[in-house]
């Protein structure tokens, strides 16, 4: 489109007219096909005939659809104690680790910004976690928590404090999930905000010491508004992920004590896989679809009207 | 370093207030001061929780290298070390097999996503054709649904031809990742048209400008998607254990979370297993950190 001189245009012209390639829909089309054809096959796919399950009571042993329920599944998902209990559940360590994880990260990357040296060293501490399966982190978090032997109730002791039975009482397996997943998964968020804090013009930081303002007021009135669109992204990135926890909760606690830990997508598990009632499965899966689309949502509102103000 | 580059910066100002009137320098010096123990707090506290965050890595490598008769105390100090732990993970466990599946997995997604992926996204930035919008619209709906949503349906697809316990199973449901469309078509969208104009000139086809010219010039996407979708992969756990039950076939997460309960009070060989099950992929953290830390900044993917 933007050539830069008349005289090269005419040529294009004529190629296209020849039956350039490019602008042939078969060549778009050739181009478009490997993905299209493997995310129809394996994502709208499968989202479509997840609904159409979801108003059946098919059951995994038997085949075809079975009878059909109609809403009844969403009916029954509705009135179940498990399923409101595994969705609290859910947000109960969506809520646990959401903020320790935005507020913790956005110190962490604070202090490193500001310290400025070693900072191969600290990314390597917080962030290495993050790249490490879950179901190592579990084995080693296991290991800590282990009552007698573990090293936090030993380092607890040290200081003369009582631990709790971390992963066997079902008022503490749940914020003993919530504190291996901050040492997991912090160092996604500690990256996101050490690059936002780069993005901040250093003058800024200059004028205000000029001006005498102490490294806190600098950090209140410069950093924090400024990181406002990092925080938002953070947000909603976290809320979504803790949203979908499974892992900690199937390697470490198998959703006990007396299902306390229980998520959502682990009762999808069990209804689906273990008591074999797919329809049933379906439905909650779509439900919390929907929870999930909300969370989207309300975050692209939130981003619009941040980029009004801006 | 920066509040070093801070204060030569402001310097040339406060040499001029210094001559202007004398007690600003006291009070630029004792701002100074307190700026430098601010500073050095920050350090200090910093230092203290990166410690704390290397911790349980550092007591699962000091309990793997005790016999497992000692790990009932719990101390640092190692009476008798011992890499027996580590020799014992290979002769107990499929190890080697979880290495294979999970390497073979998770290249097989991050090439299919990256090959895939960057071809419909040339065609969404670079060709006209008719209902671009439609189909540009059609993949974004894929961003919204999180795969965690589909594995009902997906093991029943699996399931119905035959295809549990391979890794088709694992890779296919992984690869067509609409988040890698666009990472590739923002990127695309910033390289400028003249370069493909001038090919075209020269009659080369939209695959051979896509080859050529796009890809190679694309390589902090590649990387950056393809690193992820790799990573991404190795550490599934959810879908890999619904569709691998072979011990053979299975990827290192779902292996780990089979053994965790067979070990038993061998605290030694599961912290071995643990480690060993990790050091693929901090070995890829180290090597391709830069790329992993800005390909994070830039996108915001997250699993």
């Amino acid at each position: 489109m933007t050539t830069a001189t008349p005289t090269r245009t005419a040529p294009v012209r004529n190629v296209s007219r020849t039956g350039s390639p490019d602008e042939s829909p078969r060549a778009a089309a050739w181009m478009l096909a490997p993905f299209v054809i493997l995310y129809v096959l394996f994502i709208i796919g499968p989202a479509i005939y997840g609904l159409l399950l979801s108003l059946f009571d098919t059951s995994l042993v038997r085949g075809g659809l079975g009878s059909f329920a109609g809403l009844g599944n969403y009916q029954e998902a509705l009135a179940s104690n498990d399923f409101w209990s595994s969705l609290w559940h859910t947000l109960w360590f969506t809520i646990l680790t959401t903020p320790p994880l935005i507020v913790l990260a956005f110190v962490f990357a604070l202090l490193a910004d500001r310290v400025g040296r070693a900072r191969w060293f600290f990314r390597l501490a917080f962030f290495a976690p993050f790249v490490i399966p879950s179901a190592v982190v579990a084995l080693i978090w296991i290991w800590l928590y282990t009552p007698g032997l573990g090293l936090i109730e030993a380092g607890l002791g040290w200081f003369g404090i009582t631990a709790p039975n971390w992963l066997g009482d079902p008022a503490w397996a749940m914020p003993s999930l919530a504190i291996t997943t901050i040492w997991w998964t912090l160092g996604f968020n500690f990256v996101l905000y050490l690059a936002g804090l780069q993005d901040i013009p250093h003058e800024l930081y200059e004028a205000a010491s000029v001006d005498g303002a102490g490294p806190w007021q600098q950090i209140r009135s410069i950093t924090i508004p400024l990181l406002g669109r990092t925080t938002t992204l953070v947000a909603v990135l976290q809320v979504i992920a803790s949203l979908k926890v499974f892992d900690q909760m199937y390697i470490m606690t198998a959703g006990g004590p007396n299902f306390a830990t229980r998520s959502i997508l682990q009762y999808v598990y069990d209804e689906g896989f273990t008591n074999f009632r797919v329809g049933y499965a379906s439905a909650v899966s779509t439900l919390f679809f929907v929870v999930i689309l909300v969370v989207s949502v309300i975050w692209f509102a939130i981003v619009r009207k941040q980029e009004k103000v801006a | 370093m920066s509040t070093q580059s801070t204060r030569t910066l402001v310097s040339p100002r406060a040499v001029s207030r210094r001559e202007a009137a004398p007690t600003e320098t006291a009070r630029k010096t004792e701002y100074d001061r307190r700026v430098k123990l601010f500073n050095r707090i920050c350090l200090g506290v910093l230092i203290g929780f990166a410690l704390l965050w290397l911790l349980p890595i550092a007591w699962a490598l000091d309990t793997a290298l005790k016999p497992n008769a000692e790990t009932t105390q719990v101390t640092w100090a190692i009476d008798n070390p011992t890499l027996g732990a580590f020799a014992r993970v290979f002769t107990e466990t499929d190890m080697l097999s979880w290495y294979a599946a999970s390497f073979i997995t998770s290249a097989l997604t991050a090439l299919v996503t990256v090959v895939t992926g960057s071809m419909a996204a040339f065609a969404l930035s670079r060709m006209k054709f008719r209902y671009k919008n439609v189909a540009f619209w059609f993949i974004l709906i894929g961003i919204m649904i999180p795969g965690q949503v589909l594995i009902v349906p997906q093991f029943r697809e699996f399931d119905a031809v035959n295809m549990l316990n391979t890794f088709w199973a694992v890779v296919l449901p992984q690869a067509p990742t609409a988040i890698a469309v666009f990472i590739f078509k923002q990127f695309f969208d910033g390289l400028p048209r003249e370069l493909d104009d001038a090919a075209k000139v020269e009659g080369a086809s939209g695959m051979r400008i896509y080859r050529t010219i796009a890809m190679p010039l694309s390589r902090p996407a590649v990387a950056a998607v393809g690193i992820f979708t790799f990573v991404h992969t190795w550490n599934n756990l959810l879908w890999p254990l619904l569709v691998l039950s072979n011990p053979k076939l299975m990827t290192v997460p779902v292996g780990l979370a089979t053994v965790q309960g067979n070990f038993g009070i061998r605290y030694a060989d599961t912290m071995a297993t643990a480690l060993l099950g990790a050091l693929p992929l901090v070995a890829v953290y180290l090597l391709f950190q830069r790329h992993i830390v800005r390909g994070i900044a830039g996108t915001g993917l997250k699993g």
